[in-house]
């Protein structure tokens, strides 16, 4: 019984508050995300963006989640319940499970397995099934385009974005994230692989639903896409899910490409910050360029969205696959 | 101790994920059941060990052939009567297979050289310092290379015929073309015409 105890139960309880504080960030993160997301949108505008609710506005977020936690929640009468309330539980249970392998900073990470990326890779091409699910059982036109628009799109990017992280673990020699960042000691990846960093911040802008590419719930033409009938607690699942999405985006960018909990230089004055600082230091800047890109960006067409993932994006990322084996292999560089 | 609760988990939950694909009155919901023991299945390759296998099971099951059979099925337009009718048709067929399917396992189950208790799946993990996926790639691109790229040519045959019984150009489809509608100028677009107002009186 002691042996049980010390082998399963007592790490249970530890990954138990080690998921909870985890959550906790990621929730912290999106609480603010949205006010900042609000706050640059608004000023690109010329406008002053969320002001009355406590200092700064900082509290309406607050204020909306509450307001959206005490609306009722409204089932179509003619939707398949089961599935119509599944499908937002989906989306956010998969955006949210993913933050299991992130390394924050060295050695800050619930689980630390070898195949981290294909993990986040896997669980993140599930993400479309709550919005099908959604988009399906909702039983009206505008959810159901916006789930068809979705499933393409997000499968449509998910090929480029494979092809990214084939390149940059081609220069690492792991499929573990803490190796992926450890390789980039003295040179980070953003500056060899540039064209990738490219592709793979466009591709998570469409394989997230951001504008430009937001498609699915174009409110021009589809109402609000696979999101139409949702209300309520429902609809925030949904809205979390997709905020929780984009952050995951954000991190995979900084450990990819901008070298995790690394320092800028490995000289004094950068090195007494502490690595998770510099983590949601670089994270914080891809999300406001992600917000950048919302406010300037017009919408995407759909055909437009299509020929850039696959006649675009996916020939030059293959290329940029053949020429950087290629070029490690020519050096005799490969790790 | 663990490990075989786990693994009891995850099959039952297969068996009876796969038993709902076949009972239940919704195709939709079938597609979701299969999805359902894919993922599971999963979950029994990860107790074995094969963390890289597990995780390409997702990718490539759940992830794109799952999303296509849910695609399909919820453009389809099925109606459960039609179904129980056309189940009747095949359902000896069907059960011959499974028959056939059955008695091979139970046979493999009871040969000695194939199946034995020596080759549990739980808790008999490959001792090495390799990783998985070094593992995968030190086999596939050396000894069983031959097979591998076969069965890469087979996946390219399969995917170029695809596009050739999906790809038409019929004339009466308006298409668009990017680089005509990129290459479009001032001078193309916009004809300035002198119109000679009449003037009622």
């Amino acid at each position: 019984m002691t042996l049980f105890f010390i082998n399963y139960a007592l790490p249970l309880i530890f990954i138990f508050f080690q998921s909870a504080l985890v959550l906790v960030a990621v929730l912290l993160m999106a609480y603010f995300g949205i006010y900042a997301d609000r706050k640059i949108w608004a000023a690109v505008q010329l406008r002053k963006g969320p002001n009355v609710v406590g200092p700064f506005g900082l509290l309406q977020s607050a204020a909306d989640l509450l307001k959206l936690l005490f609306k009722e929640i409204i089932i179509p009468e003619k939707a398949n319940k089961m599935i119509f309330v599944l499908g937002p539980i989906v989306t956010c249970f998969v955006a949210l499970s993913s933050w299991a392998v992130i390394p924050f900073s060295e050695g800050w990470v619930v689980a630390d397995i070898n195949v981290g990326i294909l993990y986040i890779f896997a669980v993140s091409s599930l993400g479309v099934y709550g919005i099908i699910m959604g988009g399906w059982a909702s039983n009206s036109k505008y959810p159901f385009m916006g789930a068809m628009r979705s499933a393409a799109q997000m499968v449509s990017y998910e090929v480029s974005i494979g092809f990214v992280i084939i390149t940059v673990l081609l220069c690492v020699g792991s499929l573990n994230l803490s190796e992926i960042v450890y390789a980039q000691e003295g040179l980070w990846f953003i500056f060899p692989l540039f064209p990738m960093f490219i592709i793979f911040f466009i591709s998570a802008l469409a394989e997230t639903n951001r504008p430009p590419f937001d498609l699915p719930e174009a409110e021009a033409e589809l109402v609000a896409g696979y999101q139409t009938e949702y209300s309520s607690a429902l609809f925030m699942l949904y809205f979390l899910g997709e905020l929780a999405a984009t952050f995951l985006m954000c991190a995979m960018t900084t450990i990819l490409f901008l070298g995790g909990w690394l320092p800028p230089l490995d000289i004094l004055p950068f090195t007494i910050v502490p690595g998770v600082v510099w983590f949601f230091l670089k994270m914080a800047f891809i999300f406001f360029l992600f917000s950048m890109v919302k406010a300037l960006v017009p919408r995407y067409r759909y055909d437009q969205l299509m020929r850039l993932g696959w006649k675009v994006f996916l020939p030059i990322s293959l290329f940029y696959v053949i020429l950087t084996s290629s070029f490690l292999l020519f050096f005799d560089i490969a790790p | 101790m663990f490990p075989v609760l786990l693994f009891y988990i995850f099959s039952l939950a297969i068996i009876a994920s796969a038993l709902m694909v076949i009972f239940s009155k919704q195709p939709i919901n079938s597609v979701l059941f299969l999805i359902f023991s894919f993922i599971n299945a999963a979950g029994i390759f990860l107790l074995a060990g094969a963390e890289f296998l597990a995780l390409i099971m997702v990718i490539v099951y759940v992830g794109a052939v799952a999303v296509l059979f849910l695609f399909v099925i919820m453009m389809l337009d099925f109606n459960p009567d039609t179904i129980k009718k056309e189940v009747g048709k095949h359902l000896y067929v069907g059960l011959f297979i499974g028959f056939i399917l059955f008695l091979e396992i139970i046979l493999m189950m009871y040969s000695p050289e194939l199946f034995s208790y020596e080759y549990q799946i739980v808790g008999n993990t490959v001792k090495t310092s390799l990783t998985n996926t070094e593992i995968l790639g030190n086999l596939i691109y050396t000894e069983y290379f031959l097979q591998f790229q076969i069965s890469g040519f087979i996946l390219l045959v399969a995917m170029i015929g695809a596009i050739v019984l999906t790809l038409r150009h019929r004339d009466y489809v308006r298409r668009q073309i990017v680089s005509d509608q990129v290459a479009r100028d001032p001078k193309l677009s916009i004809e300035l015409v002198d119109i000679k107002l009449k003037i009622r009186k």
